[in-house]
């Protein structure tokens, strides 16, 4: 047990990497104990996500004892091997990534895994990727991780197939290949520079650079940004996302709500850590650039909300306005809004998994060709006919479907567009409760920007889902859905720890200023990957 | 021999981003694989170029080594890369499968 807690930061990325590989090379025929070693696997990384962020809010003991939990991966020590570093926000976005995986798996055993091969270990890696970029310390591991991510985005996008994924697929492909490309230029020219590749070093040896090769560093740091903007949809460079996220298949979609947040985090992280270097962040990491950036990208994301004609798309929207919310809330001035962005950012993640999880079910019985919803009905042309095959009833149908799907929706609506009671209310409220608290500071048009740019995009979300949801729900000649427990429960899962976010305000929010405290004090962070008594633990 | 490298990056990434922006799959893969041979050309100068001297710190001469962590970079961005281009590659084919058509968007311009 000690050697599991001591090596606690690499399971993460060690458990999802081993259960792929072994289900990689399982036969498909053995279709139960596959199912069973993948969510065995999730709920694995549920409870080690859970031990590392007791561990870094201090609330149990692990062998590093101090927030930020710093291996030093075959012991090498820090300025020369690669580190994985947990702190209390690394900890949090991998718990919610264990959190909805485990959902959207579990959403996904009642029928959207059979719809083409490769779906359970694809997915185990896109989670390995997913907690390699949030824990790693090193710009390079970062882009490894990246490519394993992405990787395994791309088999899950084409899941399912069919033409309209495909074409989908090709242009995100595209899109994400030439970002890569950018990424490597990027850090080549940083290493160039700086010869470290080290987070935490890095900022010390830029307060180091000469005046002359700042320049050259603030275009380095430019072109990384472009790169971390485009996985975070931000305007101008997020045209790719509704098209692939609306046509992913629905758990699927619900897992990539967080993808779009891997980019806002490393902007974040980042910013912080190039800050510490004695002069302002470079261009896109912080500052005015930021936050007209996260801006535009809430205006188009708005725009998308009011004018999609279906469901998917206006999902793939809500993606769109939540992660401008963060972008423009972590470029605001002073670090107030950052605590409250971090609690939206978990609320947004899960209501928007369980939305994407959601509008297939409600979409499933619907009449064909009586609605305006051509673009899904095209895109689930593949599954409609066969809806009645026998071997789909995995589970039980569960009673009262219309309920239940009426009820979920409201609840995503109340969540996603952020009124009360549900958490979606709370991290709105908090962020313009910081907003309003950070106005001598911060200059009265941010705050006023801010302010109207996230009321009226939770309007529109209003407008937009309620229009949608008459049409879909209150459809008199549509046949009472059948759902099954494994598909119904996710979601209900989802909604109610959205319930407990709302529930339980004070401490969660709390968690998340600790969060943001702790990340707005780089130089524990540098300390604690740099001291090499610390550092070198194996 | 800085300027035969620049020039070479340059060339490729040029022709690369030319094919990029071109309307045919078989085009925009050609020109991916061309702006990855420029960005592996780069990062590999970021060590600094120097020729004939050993990736090792030797005792005397620690200004005359070369760089051996661009190297590993490089390789692992060429592994990487190529991986990434074979899935792209499958996915053209089963685009041009599917549409019966290479131009990016699934159908002919002069169509819509």
């Amino acid at each position: 047990m000690a050697f599991l807690l001591t090596h606690l930061p690499i399971l993460p990325i060690l458990l999802p990497m081993l259960a792929g590989t072994l289900l990689l090379f399982s036969s498909d025929s053995r279709h139960g104990p596959r199912l069973a070693l993948s969510i065995l696997a999730l709920l694995a990384q549920f409870a080690i996500a859970l031990l590392l962020l007791a561990g870094s809010d201090g609330r149990l003991t692990l062998p590093w004892t101090e927030s930020i939990g710093v291996y030093a991966l075959g012991g090498w020590v820090a300025p020369f091997g690669i580190v994985l570093v947990v702190d209390r926000l690394s900890a949090i976005m991998v718990l919610l990534t264990a959190t909805l995986g485990l959902a959207a798996l579990v959403y996904s055993v009642a029928r959207w895994e059979k719809a083409g091969v490769h779906y359970l270990p694809l997915f185990q890696f896109l989670l390995m990727g997913l907690n390699g970029s949030f824990l790693t310390g090193d710009l390079f591991n970062l882009f490894v991780f990246f490519e394993i991510m992405l990787a395994a985005s791309y088999g899950l996008l084409l899941h399912a197939s069919g033409g309209p994924r495909v074409r989908a697929g090709l242009h995100y492909i595209v899109v994400n290949l030439v970002a890569s490309l950018v990424f490597l230029i990027g850090i080549a020219l940083v290493y160039g520079l700086t010869g470290t590749l080290n987070l935490a070093e890095l900022p010390l040896r830029i307060a180091a650079l000469p005046a002359t090769d700042r320049a050259l560093f603030n275009s380095a740091a430019a072109l990384l940004g472009v790169v971390f903007l485009t996985k975070a949809a931000a305007w101008p460079l997020n045209f790719w996302l509704p098209a692939a996220y609306g046509h992913a298949v629905p758990p699927v979609g619900a897992i990539f709500a967080i993808l779009t947040k891997v980019g806002v985090y490393v902007l974040l992280r980042l910013g912080v850590l190039f800050q510490e270097s004695g002069s302002p962040a470079p261009a896109p990491f912080g500052g005015d650039w930021l936050f007209y950036c996260g801006l535009a990208t809430m205006f188009s994301g708005t725009l998308g909300v009011l004018s999609s004609q279906s469901l998917d798309r206006l999902a793939a929207f809500l993606v769109v306005v939540s992660s401008g919310t963060l972008l423009t809330a972590f470029g605001f001035t002073g670090t107030l809004l950052t605590g409250p962005a971090i609690y939206y950012l978990v609320s947004s993640v899960l209501g928007g998994g369980a939305f994407f999880m959601l509008i297939e079910m409600a979409e499933r019985n619907r009449r064909v060709g009586a609605d305006l919803l051509a673009i899904s009905q095209e895109a689930f042309g593949v599954e409609l006919h066969d809806e009645d095959t026998p071997d789909e009833q995995v589970g039980v149908a569960i009673p009262a479907a219309t309920a239940f799907l009426g009820l979920s929706f409201v609840a995503c609506v109340l969540l996603l567009t952020g009124l009360p009671p549900l958490s979606g209310f709370v991290g709105k409220l908090a962020l313009l409760g910081a907003a309003l608290a950070s106005l001598p500071a911060a200059p009265l048009i941010h705050t006023g920007l801010f302010i109207a740019a996230l009321l009226i995009s939770g309007l529109a979300g209003l407008i937009a889902l309620s229009r949608l949801g008459i049409r879909v729900f209150w459809d008199m000649a549509r046949p009472t859905p059948h759902l099954q427990w494994l598909e119904a429960g996710p979601v209900a899962f989802l909604l109610t720890l959205c319930l407990g976010l709302a529930l339980l305000p004070e401490e969660l929010l709390a968690l998340a200023e600790a969060a943001s405290r702790s990340l707005y004090d780089p130089a524990d962070y540098i300390g604690a990957v740099l001291s090499p008594v610390r550092g070198g633990q194996p | 021999m800085a300027l035969i490298f620049s020039l070479a990056i340059g060339i490729m990434a040029g022709a690369g981003i030319y094919l990029l922006l071109r309307p045919r799959t078989f085009q925009v893969i050609i020109g991916l694989s061309l702006l990855g041979y420029a960005v592996n050309l780069f990062i590999f100068g970021m060590g600094r170029l120097q020729t004939g001297v050993p990736p090792i710190i030797t005792p005397g001469s620690a200004a005359q080594y070369a760089d051996p962590v661009p190297q590993a970079l490089v390789l692992t961005a060429i592994v990487i890369g190529f991986a990434t281009l074979s899935l792209f590659l499958v996915v053209l084919l089963a685009a041009r499968g599917l549409s019966g058509t290479d131009h990016v968007d699934g159908k002919e311009t002069d169509e819509n």
